[in-house]
């Protein structure tokens, strides 16, 4: 018995508690298993099939990525932050450069942002690509993990032909970005904006209206907007419950400021929202990439950053919003070439906070559902 | 000799009945064969089909199209290790797969797939059929108990539950069906598999379109209890994987885990072959009152050679498909010599002889065939069913509906 499970003593039994306790069950959820979307470990407390309690087991994936930031200079680290959550870098590179760019009280020049709203946002469909299709999955649906899959490849290839690499792409640098757009940029997004509107129409074709989904994600894994706030949950998971807030809009960063855009919102706070917030998201991003990618300003792509990074004494906090949710980079400097110390906001973490609340009293099966619906990354919640 | 076979050939009534066990030996035989050659095959086409479905190839390198690759699962399964988990029942954990291979298999000895080509025709034989596939429930609850392990015990459980709720849903659509043979002006209906499909015979309609939609209703019932029976998509809760790893097999492996593979597929083939035989009309062609005389008679004898020369040019347009390159010489080969092969056979079965012999069997595993479709279809298609709702669609849904169904068709029975 490991520590962990003797935790559990603190669950109570509900009223149904019986004479023996024969009707418990201590089961170990992970960290191999096929739905817990990497090396999370949940320990769950069964009677039967209802879960009486949950216990999260994390840092299976932890690497010290936020130790690893003081031994690094602002530059060095930048790869590191591709790494947590590898679904979504784009967004995580975004995030740690605008936090040291204002740091260094410097702003990024248009081109070089509107090159990183298309991209982002790109990679925020990506994530959500990901998401849907090991969701669909977790809950049984073998076949739109193949589809997303499929239109998931156009997203990496335009990243590759971009910066080189596919996933973990370390494309922007402090202060704009390195790479100007290739040649064929543009057409090549408009291409794929063609292409991907009518995938996300057969997806939804797949599972919106599909009885087994519905039946399967209504009303499982309910989080109030109570709930959510003092839980501290960000992203879809947050809008799914009501709440209109999306960083992009309440304080824009980047160029969020020039494109018009919707924030979708759900009303139940239930998984079925979730996934019809999560399907709207990635037809707004569609939105935004179509207004991007026909104005991309002339100019230059970096602004001025001298050689060595070396911020003046004092701490920042950005956050943007990450296809998961808040994401944010609180950085203290000391005034030298290397961070002092930089806490990372992980929005998977935070998310994760909301999963016992969310199955507890429900099945077991809807705890593959509710682990599939708050989209978390283990790289990222472990960091 | 000769002559022996020749008077078989000739006879009218099932070896079992004519007390001759000696082609009642070879018929299991060749029952046992056919079966698994139908679940070798089935495995090659559940993996090509769902992959086509899936937007990908699936199995493409081991034998030209991955069409060795069951062999070649059959080969690694056999040599694998045997793996027996050191906490649990050895004996129980030793007899499970044999308890669920075994009650698989048994049911084939009713199963008529023409007026003489069964083991036996018993007069119970829907009762025994539903009795002897219903006990692999045990061997699938002992294999649960006995792997001494969570998942595998959450598995059984589930699986146990289901099995018996949707076994009610499921007879009752079958006593709707068995209360329809009794519609003749002798009034005397059976139970004998054989029997049923001479009373669509007699009745001349498939019990599937009797007292339209009645009988469509009642074979509605029967084809979800039976998916949910077999433990297949949308109703796989026992073996989900995303939940339970594997279910109740978690902790089998090698040619443990083979038997109930071979037992899950053989018994999705043996409910399918109940629903073929109680409301498809068994082992009648289509429209056979309908489109009847000589020609017709003929025209639908030649379709078994037919399937098989149309099988044949698919694999020859795969040949000219082949890469060129030496490299696929072999694979070219081997695939002219399967596409030779099967259409040597769809020759074969042109012959008089053989062409009235062979189209029953056709017949009934051409239907059989388009369940087996559906299976893989369902298992592209679906999201998993939770526990509850399984629950519910079973006792709520499914139960009532068999239940009515049934009422009003003993009613008919009577005012008719």
């Amino acid at each position: 018995m490991t520590d962990a499970t003797k935790n559990l003593s603190h669950l109570e039994l509900g009223d149904d508690k019986t004479f023996l306790d024969s009707n418990e069950l201590i089961i170990n959820m992970g960290p191999q298993h096929p739905a817990t979307h990497g090396v999370l470990r949940v320990i769950l407390k069964l009677d039967g099939e209802k879960v009486l309690g949950t216990e999260c087991v994390i840092g299976y994936l932890h690497r010290g990525v936020e130790k690893i930031a003081e031994n690094r200079t602002y530059a060095m680290f930048n790869p590191y932050v591709d790494r947590m959550d590898y679904v979504a870098a784009v967004s995580n590179g975004l995030g740690y450069c605008e936090a040291v760019e204002k740091l260094l009280n410097l702003e990024a020049p248009p081109r070089a942002n509107y090159i990183r709203v298309i991209l982002t946002e790109l990679n925020r469909l990506a994530s959500h690509m990901l998401w849907l299709g090991t969701h669909a999955l977790d809950i049984g649906a073998i076949t739109p993990l193949f589809y997303t899959f499929r239109d998931r490849e156009e997203i990496l290839k335009i990243f590759e032909k971009y910066c080189g690499a596919r996933l973990t792409t370390h494309a922007f640098r402090i202060g704009g970005c390195l790479y100007e757009t290739y040649e064929g940029f543009e057409q090549d997004v408009t291409k794929f904006l063609k292409f991907v509107t009518p995938k996300i129409d057969e997806y939804e074709e797949l599972l919106t209206t599909n009885r087994i989904w519905v039946e399967r994600t209504r009303n499982v894994g309910m989080l109030s907007a109570k709930d959510c706030t003092a839980l501290g949950v960000t992203g879809p998971v947050l809008r799914a419950s009501g709440v209109k807030w999306d960083l992009r809009k309440a304080q824009p960063y980047a160029a969020y400021s020039d494109f018009e855009f919707e924030i979708p919102t759900g009303q139940n706070g239930d998984t079925y929202d979730r996934y019809l917030v999560r399907m709207q998201e990635m037809r707004q991003s569609l939105r935004i990439v179509e207004q991007a990618v026909g104005k991309i300003p002339e100019g230059p792509i970096m602004a001025k950053v001298p050689k060595v990074v070396k911020p003046p004494v004092g701490e920042v906090y950005h956050s943007i919003e990450a296809p998961k949710g808040e994401l944010g980079y609180f950085i203290v400097s000391d005034g030298s070439t290397q961070p002092y110390r930089v806490r990372v906001r992980p929005p998977s973490f935070v998310n994760l906070q909301a999963l016992d609340q969310m199955v507890r009293g429900q099945l077991v099966a809807d705890v593959i559902a509710v682990i599939g619906t708050l989209d978390i990354v283990l790289g990222e919640v472990d960091r | 000799m000769i002559e022996y076979i020749t008077s078989y050939l000739k006879s009218d009534t099932t070896p079992g009945q004519a007390g001759n066990f000696l082609w009642a030996f070879i018929y299991i035989l060749l029952i046992f064969l056919g079966l698994s050659v139908a679940v070798i095959a089935m495995n090659w086409l559940e993996r090509k089909i769902l992959a086509h479905m899936q937007v990908r190839l699936g199995p493409m390198r081991v034998g030209p199209h991955g069409l060795l690759q069951p062999i070649a699962d059959a080969i690694k399964l056999l040599i694998k290790e045997d793996i027996m988990p050191s906490e649990s029942d050895p004996f129980v954990f030793w007899t499970a797969p044999l308890i669920v291979v075994l009650t698989a298999f048994t049911v084939f000895i009713v199963v008529p797939f023409g007026p003489t080509h069964a083991v036996t025709d018993m007069n119970i034989g829907v009762l025994f059929m539903l009795g002897v596939s219903s006990l692999s429930v045990l061997g699938v609850v002992m294999a649960g108990w006995a792997s001494n392990s969570h998942y595998p015990l959450m598995g059984a459980l589930r699986s146990s539950a289901q099995m018996v709720s949707y076994e009610i849903a499921m007879g009752l659509a079958v006593i709707s069906a068995v209360l329809m043979t009794s519609f003749n002006p002798s009034g005397t209906g059976t139970l004998s598999m054989i029997g049923i499909v001479q009373a669509q015979e007699a009745q001349s309609t498939w019990f599937i379109f009797k007292f339209f939609p009645l009988g469509l209703i009642a074979f509605f019932v029967f084809a979800v209890a039976m998916v949910a029976e077999t433990n297949r998509a949308p109703f796989d809760l026992p073996e989900a994987e995303s939940e339970l790893t594997a279910g109740f097999h978690t902790e089998y492996s090698g040619f443990r885990w083979s038997l109930f593979f071979l037992a899950e597929y053989s018994a999705m083939i043996a409910v399918s072959s109940i629903a073929v035989t109680l409301w498809l009309g068994g082992w009648l062609r289509p429209f056979p009152h309908w489109l009847s005389g000589e020609t017709w008679d003929l025209v639908f004898s030649l379709f078994p050679g037919l399937t098989f020369l149309a099988m044949a040019g698919l694999t020859f347009y795969s040949v000219a498909r082949m890469p060129k390159h030496p490299y696929f010489r072999a694979q070219t080969m081997g695939l002219a010599g399967f596409g030779a092969l099967l259409g040597l056979i769809g020759l074969v079965l042109f012959a008089p002889l053989v062409r009235d012999r062979v189209q029953d069997i056709y017949w009934f595993a051409a239907k059989v065939a388009g369940f087996m479709y559906l299976y893989i279809w369902y298992r592209g298609t679906f999201p998993r069913y939770r526990f509850d709702q399984l629950m519910k669609v079973g006792w709520k849904i499914l139960l009532p509906i068999g239940l009515g169904v049934l009422i009003v068709t003993a009613i008919l029975g009577i005012a008719l």
